[in-house]
């Protein structure tokens, strides 16, 4: 098996509500403009393109097929969309060039979360006939997952609480986050909890945005940038929707990703972690030491466009990638409640 | 990068009907996925990964219901993947699922997409009419009419072809034991007489709703080998995507599925797809999209296809069989009818579709479009190995 | 350059009553619920599921050996929730909780009616609080109290029953309905919001794209073919003529028109792309393509941010127009 490489990533701004469409095409075509720009490309050098979105965060049928108007789809383009997290599609199309028949592929992801109620809507993910109708939210799900790591002592609320205050820290650097801010672990704690057991720091912020990354096979990449970020291991899997029936404080699924991916000796890790004791869950998981840099961007705490948000994780690690700041990195997505479905890319700047 | 060879082990399908009310969401998928794996003769551990597609969520009030579907899927531990470009998606979903063997990343893939209709009402998902929107939509029906008319004018078809068309498919289903309307006694002359629906277009010539689901087991070259009676290779894919609406758009010849075509054809060696191609199944929700895509298609030249049809080439015993299974016009899980098409042309040059086997079928096409005729994903299928 | 205003904006709520059938491991389950009772499922591990699935988690293997379990048991974990959104079962501060029932071995996750996050506990016994008049659905469960719970804190507010569903002749229950409301607010481009801003003025307002100079209307946030905003903008007449059309008439769920009418593609005069309207004004079986129209306004009272201040589109009595003029916007 060859090599495929992140070889460009540019991101909308995110923020709490947008004024544009559902179908992200104001976030986009600034997005894909840069994207192009960084990587000297223009849409007819892309040989296959792959979107994810979703159409219950728009509330109609079908509100993905008009985004591919950001790209000026005509003459027509290879191109292949899922409903998932734009992680997924990145993941679709590292396959696409692996078989050979493109050299090139983009990326993006959009949403626009504002909509309608996200952590309303986000029940219907859960099983329709015994769990769906009693409208359980997402951050109650997340609730119920975080009290069970606190009662067996797996973490507390002191580590959930540096997991926010290093995040937003960290996000002060970056322009595009939604939020960001220097906090001490002890004035986070003195805030009141809004969802027993969860404080507000706790729970990632609604957030519209897009994000959009360029893929080249390893030749074409190093004619594009300097050091591309060649993608050395890409695995994904998914836990039982059963949440009375796993151990919610563990993640099997992206255990096994990265058992196969093949983690070791990475540098840094983004997180895909919508709620602080889920990047705990993670580092576990994954194995991660405290030589381990987590989320520089300042992670989906700073900012969680969703569909866009994992994808955005594997961006900002390749970026590290090709600045030259790292040189081996892992990036996580995750998708569906507590947990469910997670995916682990690594990225070395081989030379 | 080097192509791996990928084949079709089995294939599945459920019985479909209006509304199977005998089921759950995951008991329709199983009833599919149980028959592709008896038909590949795989087990559960044989399976690398699972692709699953299906139409919008709204049909079922669902969001991404792959995730909740998981356990039944024996995707518990391992790569799950969810699929939708509109009513493509069925074929889109099997081409992902061949591009993960195709690559080398996996061995033994299982695909499956369905729409259980019944859980909603599609024309409703179908038509909501945003804010500030005009509240003309009546469906696909009424989406796609307006275009099946201008195809007549732009072609001068008789105004027959529609019923020709579905009298053919519609006994073609009489002979398929999972199509959803098996009417081995229509004629000519009801289905001229049936209402017209959505004008130019009659009831008989349209779709009916149905709830269903379609999988398949595809594997390696390896795999390939060891299917008792030969698997269907995959000879080449294409999957293309244009904007819904533009200036000067094509709306009944579209570009993308003429760019599809091509690509199908160069992929697979193909030169003169009439002369090659032993059968094919085609996407036609109503009929006049068989004369429709065969021009796309390149099947014959533009303005053509109606005379293909009217020939007769089109019958399972013509030159050209399409829909030997009765197609989309008898069965229409909307997100499974794609992949149905993709896996009937797998049974053909399998040599296991029964009734309506075309004898002698080596190569066959599998195709799907939604949308408003922007998505097309198509596959090219064969009984001997791809060259090369 | 265009000045920018806030691009318009509205709520959309779209709401359908889903029917799901069940199967027969479900159908037993909401069956025994409207029974007052609570049957799991044993897993290829032995464990009890609770509720059942029908396929193990573990081997995928469908599962068919159903056990009778308690209505009281063991909070595993819980949550607080301090506003309740629309649908969920109990409509006053409560806890979420996965509960293990006494026979089980997994946990049901479900509402448990407590007045404050002091009253439960990890380890905590409740028991069902039954729904007055069970039909065969999760939400006979109406919400879970404390084992030891007496009648002082009183039935807890809950959300407007599930239409019940017609029994098989032998009680079974087949199908549950759950009704999903979803309440978006939706937005239109800034390009289409100067468009239906115009229309508000009875004015038709395209634009052209700064690439390609095709003129759309409505304006787009994005020319499909070159994926930059239209910018210029170009006042386009009400007449025009109608490329192609379909004479609909099948009535439908959510139809807003009583049929038969004529949907018809309108190309306007100096447009480079049709839109879908109606054309009214002439037996449906006149309309042809090519025929010229005009806009039929709706009373300037009536006028709004749409399309619809246009009621339609009639016929102008002018000689056709021929069909090489427009058949490339086919």
């Amino acid at each position: 098996m060859s090599n495929v490489a992140v070889v460009g990533f540019a991101q909308a701004p995110n923020v709490r509500n947008t004024q544009g469409t559902t179908n992200g095409v104001e976030m986009l075509v600034p997005t894909l403009a840069e994207a192009f720009e960084q990587t000297g490309l223009s849409k007819s050098d892309i040989g296959f393109w792959c979107s994810g979105s979703s159409d219950y965060l728009a509330g109609r049928a079908f509100s993905f097929i008009s985004a591919v108007d950001a790209i000026g789809a005509f003459p027509p383009i290879n191109e292949s969309h899922v409903e998932m997290d734009a992680a997924w599609a990145l993941y679709e199309a590292w396959v696409k060039i692996l078989t050979g028949e493109v050299d090139t592929a983009l990326v993006y992801g959009f949403g626009k979360s504002s909509a309608g109620t996200l952590r309303r809507v986000l029940s219907l993910q859960l099983d329709p006939y015994v769990a769906g109708p009693l409208w359980p939210d997402s951050i109650s799900i997340a609730g119920l997952q975080a009290r069970l790591g606190l009662e067996s002592g797996r973490w507390t609320e002191e580590a959930m609480a540096e997991v926010a205050a290093r995040s937003l820290a960290d996000a002060t650097t970056n322009d595009r986050a939604q939020r960001s801010g220097d906090a001490e672990v002890a004035e986070l704690l003195a805030n009141p909890v809004v969802a027993d057991p969860l404080r507000a720091h706790d729970i990632a912020p609604v957030t519209d945005g897009a994000s959009v990354v360029v893929l080249a096979a390893e030749e074409r990449a190093r004619e594009i940038v300097d050091r591309p970020a060649v993608i050395t291991g890409f695995e994904h899997r998914i836990d039982s929707p059963s949440l009375g029936s796993r151990d919610l404080t563990d993640s099997p699924s992206t255990r096994a990703a990265a058992a196969a991916a093949g983690i070791d000796g990475v540098e840094l890790a983004e997180l895909h972690a919508p709620f602080t004791h889920q990047e705990l869950i993670l580092r576990e998981a994954l194995g991660l030491d405290s030589g381990v840099r987590v989320n520089p961007s300042g992670g989906a705490l700073a900012a969680n466009p969703m569909f866009a948000a994992g994808l955005t994780r594997i961006g900002e690690a390749a970026k590290q990638i090709i600045d030259g700041t790292a040189g081996k990195v892992l990036a996580h997505a995750t998708s569906g409640p507590a947990l469910q479905q997670n995916l682990v890319t690594v990225l070395e700047g081989i030379r | 990068m080097t192509k791996q060879r990928a084949a079709v082990l089995g294939t599945g399908q459920t019985h479909h009907t209006t509304k199977r009310t005998d089921v759950s969401m995951p008991g329709l998928l199983r009833e599919a996925v149980d028959r592709a794996m008896r038909d590949a003769r795989v087990e559960w551990s044989d399976i690398d990964a699972v692709v699953l597609g299906k139409a919008p969520d709204l049909f079922e009030g669902v969001m991404m219901p792959e995730l909740f579907l998981a356990d039944a899927l024996g995707a518990n531990g391992k790569p799950l993947l969810r699929v939708h470009t509109a009513g493509s998606v069925g074929g889109s979903t099997a081409l992902v699922a061949a591009s993960l063997v195709q690559s080398g990343v996996h061995r033994r893939v299982l695909t499956v997409a369905y729409e259980k209709q019944s859980e909603s009402n599609a024309m409703w998902a179908l038509s909501i009419a945003p804010p500030f929107s005009m509240p003309v939509g009546a469906g696909a029906g009424g989406y796609f009419a307006p275009h099946v008319r201008s195809y007549i004018r732009r072609t001068d078809a008789p105004d027959h072809i529609g019923a020709l068309v579905a009298v053919k498919d519609r006994r073609n289903g009489a002979l398929n034991p999972y199509a959803h309307l098996r009417q081995e006694d229509i004629t000519f002359d009801s289905v001229r007489a049936s209402q017209m629906l959505w004008d130019p277009i009659r009831y008989d010539e349209t779709c009916p709703s149905s709830d269903g689901a379609c999988a398949m087991v595809l594997g390696d070259e390896a795999a390939g080998d060891a299917v008792d009676g030969g698997a269907a290779w995959v000879h080449g894919t294409a999957m293309r995507t244009e904007p819904t609406t533009f200036a000067g758009r094509d709306q009944v010849n579209p570009q993308a599925g003429k760019d599809a075509a091509a690509a199908l054809w160069k992929a697979a060696g193909i030169t003169d797809p009439l002369s090659e191609i032993d059968v094919a199944e085609l996407y036609v929700p109503f009929s006049w999209f068989e004369p429709m895509w065969l021009e796309n298609l390149g099947f014959t030249e533009e303005g053509s296809g109606w005379k293909l049809t009217e020939s007769g080439a089109t019958a399972l015993d013509g030159t050209l069989p399409v829909n030997p299974s009765g197609g989309v016009l008898c069965t229409n899980p909307i997100g499974a009818s794609g992949m149905l098409r993709c896996a009937e042309a797998a049974k053909q040059v399998m040599g296991r579709a029964g009734d309506y086997q075309v004898d002698g079928a080596r190569k066959a096409v599998g195709h799907a479009y939604g949308g408003g005729s922007q998505y097309f994903a198509m596959w090219l299928v064969g009984a001997d190995k791809p060259v090369g | 350059m265009i000045t920018e205003e806030t691009p318009l904006h509205a709520p959309l709520e779209i709401g359908f009553d889903y029917t799901r059938s069940l199967g027969p491991v479900l159908a037993h389950f909401m069956t025994q619920l409207a029974n007052r009772r609570i049957t799991g499922i044993r897993g290829s591990d032995g464990r009890v599921h609770v509720p059942p699935v029908e396929y193990d988690p573990h081997t995928a293997e469908a599962l068919t050996e159903f056990v009778d379990v308690s209505d009281v048991g063991t909070v595993r974990t819980w949550s607080w929730v301090s506003h309740p959104v629309e649908g969920q079962p109990i409509q006053r501060p409560f806890a979420w909780a996965l509960i293990t029932l006494d026979g089980a071995d997994t946990a049901l996750l479900h509402a448990v009616d407590v007045d404050s996050t002091e009253q439960i506990h990890t380890g905590m016994r409740v028991r069902v609080r039954w729904a007055d008049e069970p039909v065969g659905h999760i939400t006979d469960i109406a919400y879970f109290v404390p084992a030891d719970a007496g009648e002082e804190r009183g039935d807890a507010p809950t959300p407007p029953r599930p239409p019940a569903t017609e029994r098989a002749e032998d009680g079974t229950v087949r199908t549950v309905i759950t009704p999903i409301q979803l309440d978006y607010t939706h937005s239109v481009s800034p390009e289409e919001s100067r468009y239906l801003r115009a229309l508000a003025e009875g004015r038709m307002l395209g634009q052209r794209c700064p690439e390609c100079e095709k003129v759309y209307i409505p304006p787009r946030g994005a020319c499909p073919t070159d994926g930059v905003p239209t910018t210029t903008e170009v006042e386009l007449p009400d007449t025009g003529i109608v490329t192609t059309f379909c004479i609909v008439n099948v009535p439908f769920l959510g139809q807003r028109i009583q049929p038969p009418y004529v949907t018809a593609y309108i190309l306007l005069d100096g447009a480079d792309i049709p839109f879908l309207h109606l054309v009214l004004g002439c037996e449906a079986d006149e309309v042809r393509m090519g025929m010229r129209v005009r806009a039929a306004w709706k009373p300037r009272e009536e006028w709004e941010t749409s399309l619809q201040n246009v009621s339609h589109f009639e016929p102008t009595g002018e000689p056709d127009a021929p069909y090489d003029s427009y058949a490339h916007h086919l």
